[in-house]
C-alpha cells in the first residue's frame, strides 16, 4: 500500500479534481449529493496524503520520484512528474486535513445558497490544484497547477458574481497574481534556457541538483527574484500584496481555503522548493536573491500589522494579519530558516482556518455582518465559537507553550537573530510580533467582550456541522505544539533530515523568554487601550490622522490608481487611437486598392467578354432551362450530390483495385 | 499505455465531433468542435507529427474557432431556433461511410506497423519549406493575403 | 494502433463533417463540416505518411500544414461571407438562401 502510493502521487490531486468534475456533471439540482461527493474526495485525498506520509517517516531524507516524457518536440524531451519527499508530505498532509474541515463547514454556511453545488465544485477543484502544486516535480508542471490555483481563487472570491464588489475582488486578485506570474513564467524560460531541464529531482540531473546549478552560472540571481515574482503575488507580499484584502469578498470558507492551506501557502511553498536556486553560491547563508526575500519579506510582515490595527470589518483584520505572517514566513525563508518558514507556514495553515472559521460562525451568527463595532459580547451567546476563536488569536499571536505559533514564531526569529547581513529584520520582527498580539486583542476584545452592540442582539451559536470543524481546528492547532518544541524538534528534523532528540532541557531558551515578554507586552497593551472601546476606536480618538492613514490602506491602493493603472490607461487610449487612425487607414488603402482591380476586370468582362458569350448563350439557353429544374438554389442539395458522386468514385477504386 | 491513450482519443474526438454536428445551440457546437480538434492534434502528436499537431491547435483552436465564435456572437438570429434537419444528409452520410469503410476493408496490403523513423525536426521542416516547397509557400502565402483582403472587403460596410 | 483503425476513425470524421455540411440548416455548420471534413483528410494524410514505406521523407506532413493553411482562408472568407449573408437577409439559415436558383 504505501510504496503503492508512492508511485502514484498523483492520484492525490486528482481525487478532489475528479470530485469536481462530477459535481458539475450532476448540475445545479443536486445539493447534497454535490457536498457528499466533495468531501468524499477530500476524504480520499487525506487517506491518500496519510498513507503518504507514512512511507517518509522511515527513513530521513525520504524522497521518491516518478518522471515521464510529457511529448517529444522534435529532438526537444518535455519531462514532467511528480515527487514525494517530506516537504510535500506534510503540506499534503495539512492541505487536505485543513481543507476537509473547510468543506464542512461549508455545509452549514453556504446551507442557503442557491448555488450551493457549483460551490462544492470550484471548492474541490481549489483543493484538488493546490495538492498538484505540492506534489509536482517540474517547474512547469507546478506552473500549471499554479495558474489553475489562481482560477479557483478568481471563481471563488467572485462567487457572489452579482455584487460588482466581488467580481471586482476577483478580477483584481486574478490581475495582481497575473503580474507576479509573468515574472514566474520568464523565470522558468530562464532556467530552462540555461539549466535544460524544468524538472526538480532526477536523478542528478534535475534543476535543483548541482550539475544544472552550476550550470546555470551567473543569472541564477536573476532566474531565482524572477521566480520569487510568483512567490510575491501569490503569497501577497508587498508591492503585490493589493488582491489579498479584497479577496475577503468571497464567501468565509473561501476566505479561509485562501487565506490558510492553498493560495498564499503556494508562494511560500515555491521558494521553499526551489530553495537551491536560491541558496547558490552562498556565503554565510546570504545570497543577493535571499537578501531581497528577507526584506520585502520584512516590509511586508511590518506593514500590513500596522494596517490591521486599524480596520474595522472582522475579516480583514485577519485577511491583513495573513499578509503579516507571509511576511514572517518569507523573512525565515530569506534568513535561512527554511525548517522555521515551512513550520510556521503549517501551524499557520491551522490556526488562520480557525480563525477564519470562526469569524465565519460570528458573521453566520449575526446574520452576515462584519463590522466589529457593531459587535460585542458575544462570548456567552457562542461559547464554542469563542472558545476555539481565542485558541486561534492566542496560537497567531504566538503565546508560547501551549500553542503551535508560539514556537514556530520562537524559531523564525532565533533564525533572524542568526541573519549575519543585518540585525534591523530582527528587530522589526518582534515589533511585528507585539503589534500581533495587538491588533488581536483588539478584536477579540471588540467582538467578544464588552456590551452587546447593535448586531449582537439576535445572535446564536452555529450548528454542530459548523462547530465541528472549528473545535477539529482547535485540537490541531493546540496538538501541533507537542511536535514544535525545540525540546523535541520532531517536524524540523522531519522537514530537515537532522535526527531528534529528546532533551528537556532545551525547553526553555532565551528566546522563549523575549516572546513570551512582547506577547504578553503586545495584550496587555491591547486590554489597556480599549478595555473601555466603544463605536469610536481609541486609537482614532487618539491619532485620528495615523488611523486613516492605516484605516485607508497606507493609500497604497489609491497610489496604484493614480500611476500604474492611469499610465495603462493611457496606453490603452493611445493603442486605441493608433487602430482608429493609423491601422484602420492601412487597411482601408488596401482594400481601395482592390477595389479597383475589381472595377477594370468588371469593364473588361462587360464590354470584350460578354459581347461574344452573348451569342452562344442563347444556344445554350433552352438545355439551361432544362438543367435549371436540378438547381434547386440550395446549397445543401449540391453537397449531397457531391458527395455520391464521391461515394461513387471510391466504390468504383475500390472494386478496381 | 498507448493503447488505451489512442481509444480514449478516439472517442473523444468522434464523441466531440458527433457533438458539434447535432447539438442544437451554436456556442456549444462551436466548443466541441474546438475539443474535436484538440483530439484529432492528440493523433498528430501519437503518430510523431508534433508540428503538425502545434500549427492544427494554433490555427484552428487559437484561430478559427475563436472567429467562428464571433461569428455566431455578430449573427443572432431567431430562425436558427427552428428546429430544422435535413435526414437525407444522414442517409448520405451513413452511405458514404459504409462506402468507404467498405473499401478500406477490401484493400489487403494496408501495413499494420508504424515504420520506425528519426523525429522530424522543426529545422527539417523549415528546410523543406525553403527548398523543395518554397513554390507551394509563397502560393499560400499570396492566398492568405488575397483571403484577409477578401475577407475584409466582404465585411466591410457599405459607406451610405 | 494499426492503419485501417485510423483509417476507419477519419473516415467517421469525414462523415460526421459530411452530415454536419448536409443536414444542419445554419451556414455556419455548414463550415463546421467542411473543416471537420479536411481535418479528416489531414488525419489520412498524417496516417499514410507515418504507415508509408518512406516516413524519411516527410511528404504527407507538408501537405497537411498547406492544408492547414488553405482551410484557416478557406475559413475566415466563409465565415465573413456568413456574416454578410446575414446582414443582407437578416438569417444565417441556408434555406432561405436560394436566389441563385434557375
Amino acid at each position: 500500500m504505501n510504496s503503492w502510493i508512492t508511485n502514484n502521487v498523483w492520484l492525490i490531486p486528482a481525487a478532489p479534481i475528479a470530485a469536481s468534475l462530477l459535481i458539475l456533471a450532476f448540475g445545479k439540482a443536486a445539493r447534497r449529493a454535490a457536498a457528499a461527493v466533495a468531501i468524499v474526495g477530500q476524504i480520499a485525498a487525506l487517506t491518500m496524503s496519510i498513507f503518504a506520509f507514512v512511507p517518509t517517516l522511515h527513513s530521513h531524507g525520504f524522497r521518491a520520484v516518478q518522471n515521464f516524457t510529457w511529448f517529444t518536440f522534435g529532438e526537444q524531451i518535455l519531462r514532467i512528474g511528480f515527487v514525494l519527499d517530506p516537504l510535500a508530505a506534510a503540506m499534503l498532509l495539512m492541505i487536505a486535513l485543513v481543507g476537509l474541515c473547510i468543506f464542512v463547514f461549508s455545509i452549514g454556511y453556504m446551507g442557503e445558497d442557491k448555488n450551493f453545488s457549483r460551490f462544492f465544485a470550484y471548492l474541490s477543484f481549489f483543493s484538488g490544484a493546490m495538492l498538484g502544486v505540492v506534489v509536482a516535480n517540474s517547474l512547469l508542471l507546478l506552473f500549471v497547477f499554479w495558474e489553475l490555483v489562481g482560477l479557483a481563487s478568481y471563481l471563488l472570491i467572485g462567487f457572489w458574481i452579482e455584487r460588482p464588489s466581488a467580481a471586482a475582488a476577483a478580477k483584481k486578485a486574478f490581475i495582481t497574481t497575473r503580474i507576479g506570474d509573468m515574472g514566474f513564467f520568464l523565470g522558468i524560460l530562464l532556467l530552462y534556457h540555461r539549466s535544460g531541464t524544468l524538472l526538480f529531482y532526477d536523478g542528478g540531473r534535475g534543476c535543483l541538483e548541482p550539475v544544472a546549478l552550476s550550470a546555470i552560472g551567473s543569472s541564477v540571481t536573476l532566474v531565482a527574484l524572477l521566480i520569487f515574482c510568483g512567490a510575491m503575488g501569490k503569497s501577497g507580499q508587498f508591492p503585490l500584496h493589493v488582491w489579498l484584502p479584497d479577496a475577503m469578498e468571497g464567501p468565509t470558507p473561501v476566505s479561509a481555503l485562501i487565506h490558510a492551506a492553498t493560495m498564499v501557502a503556494a508562494g511560500v511553498f515555491l521558494v521553499a522548493r526551489v530553495y537551491p536556486i536560491f541558496s547558490v553560491g552562498a556565503i554565510n547563508g546570504v545570497t543577493p536573491s535571499l537578501t531581497v526575500v528577507v526584506w520585502i519579506g520584512v516590509i511586508t510582515g511590518l506593514m500590513a500589522a500596522l494596517i490591521a490595527i486599524a480596520q474595522f470589518d472582522i475579516k480583514r483584520i485577519l485577511a491583513y494579519s495573513t499578509v503579516s505572517q507571509l511576511g514572517l514566513m518569507m523573512v525565515s525563508l530569506g534568513a535561512g530558516g527554511v525548517a522555521a518558514g515551512i513550520m510556521h507556514l503549517l501551524a499557520h495553515g491551522f490556526f488562520k482556518a480557525l480563525l477564519f472559521l470562526g469569524a465565519g460562525s460570528v458573521i453566520h451568527g449575526l446574520h452576515h455582518e462584519q463590522d466589529i463595532r457593531k459587535m460585542g459580547g458575544l462570548h456567552r451567546l457562542m461559547p464554542i465559537t469563542f472558545l476555539t476563536y481565542a485558541v486561534g488569536m492566542m496560537a497567531l499571536s504566538g503565546v508560547p507553550f501551549f500553542f503551535s505559533g508560539g514556537w514556530t514564531k520562537e524559531e523564525i526569529l532565533h533564525a533572524t537573530s542568526n541573519w549575519p547581513r543585518s540585525h534591523l529584520p530582527h528587530y522589526l520582527a518582534l515589533i511585528g510580533v507585539i503589534l500581533t498580539a495587538l491588533y488581536m486583542t483588539r478584536q477579540i476584545i471588540y467582538v467578544f467582550f464588552g456590551n452587546r452592540r447593535a448586531a449582537s442582539e439576535h445572535a446564536h451559536e452555529s450548528p454542530s456541522v459548523m462547530a465541528i470543524p472549528l473545535i477539529v481546528l482547535a485540537v490541531c492547532a493546540v496538538f501541533l505544539s507537542v511536535v514544535l518544541t525545540p525540546a523535541w524538534p520532531w517536524l524540523e528534523s522531519y522537514l530537515t533530515g537532522h535526527p531528534a532528540r529528546f532533551d528537556a532541557r532545551l525547553l526553555i531558551q532565551p528566546m522563549i523568554v523575549v516572546s513570551l515578554a512582547l506577547v504578553g507586552a503586545g495584550v496587555s497593551v491591547g486590554i489597556w487601550m480599549y478595555r473601555r472601546a466603544g463605536e469610536a476606536d481609541p486609537l482614532q480618538h487618539a491619532q485620528p490622522a495615523l488611523f486613516r492613514f492605516l484605516e485607508n490602506k497606507m493609500w497604497i491602493d489609491e497610489i496604484y490608481g493614480r500611476t500604474v493603472i492611469a499610465l495603462s490607461a493611457i496606453l490603452a487610449r493611445l493603442s486605441d487611437w493608433m487602430d482608429r487612425h493609423v491601422w484602420d487607414a492601412l487597411v482601408q488603402d488596401i482594400g481601395r486598392i482592390g477595389q479597383f482591380f475589381g472595377r477594370v476586370t468588371t469593364s473588361a468582362d462587360e464590354r470584350v467578354i460578354n459581347a461574344g458569350v452573348d451569342e452562344s448563350t442563347s444556344g445554350a439557353h433552352g438545355l439551361g432551362r432544362l438543367m435549371s429544374r436540378w438547381h434547386s438554389g440550395q446549397i445543401q442539395t449540391y453537397l449531397g450530390a457531391v458527395a455520391l458522386g464521391m461515394l461513387a468514385l471510391v466504390l468504383l477504386y475500390a472494386w478496381l483495385g | 499505455m498507448s493503447t488505451v491513450a489512442f481509444a480514449v482519443i478516439a472517442i473523444l474526438t468522434l464523441a466531440a465531433a458527433l457533438a458539434a454536428a447535432t447539438l442544437q445551440k451554436l456556442m456549444h457546437a462551436a466548443l466541441s468542435f474546438a475539443v474535436m480538434f484538440v483530439g484529432i492534434s492528440a493523433f498528430f502528436f501519437l503518430l510523431g507529427a508534433e508540428f503538425v499537431g502545434l500549427v492544427q491547435i494554433f490555427v484552428y483552436i487559437g484561430a478559427v474557432a475563436v472567429l467562428i465564435v464571433f461569428t455566431i456572437l455578430l449573427t443572432r438570429d431567431d430562425t436558427g431556433k427552428v428546429r430544422s434537419f435535413n435526414w437525407g444528409g444522414v442517409i448520405v452520410a451513413i452511405a458514404v461511410f459504409a462506402g468507404l469503410v467498405w473499401a478500406i476493408a477490401k484493400t489487403k496490403s494496408l501495413p499494420l506497423t508504424p515504420s520506425q523513423i528519426e523525429p522530424i525536426t522543426v529545422q527539417r521542416i523549415g528546410e523543406l519549406l525553403m527548398t523543395n516547397y518554397v513554390w507551394p509557400l509563397q502560393c499560400v502565402g499570396v492566398l492568405l493575403t488575397a483571403a484577409l483582403i477578401g475577407a475584409l472587403i466582404l465585411v466591410m460596410e457599405e459607406k451610405s | 494502433m494499426t492503419l485501417p483503425i485510423l483509417l476507419v476513425i477519419s473516415s467517421g470524421l469525414f462523415c460526421i463533417g459530411l452530415l454536419a455540411a448536409l443536414s444542419r440548416r445554419h451556414a455556419i455548420f455548414i463550415l463546421i463540416g467542411i473543416e471537420m471534413m479536411l481535418a479528416a483528410a489531414n488525419l489520412n494524410f498524417i496516417a499514410f505518411w507515418r504507415f508509408g514505406p518512406q516516413p524519411a521523407q516527410p511528404t504527407g506532413m507538408m501537405v497537411a500544414i498547406f492544408a492547414i493553411a488553405i482551410a484557416a482562408a478557406e475559413a475566415a472568407v466563409g465565415l465573413a461571407m456568413v456574416i454578410v449573408v446575414y446582414r443582407h437577409f437578416r438569417s444565417t439559415n441556408v434555406d432561405q438562401l436560394d436566389r441563385l436558383k434557375g
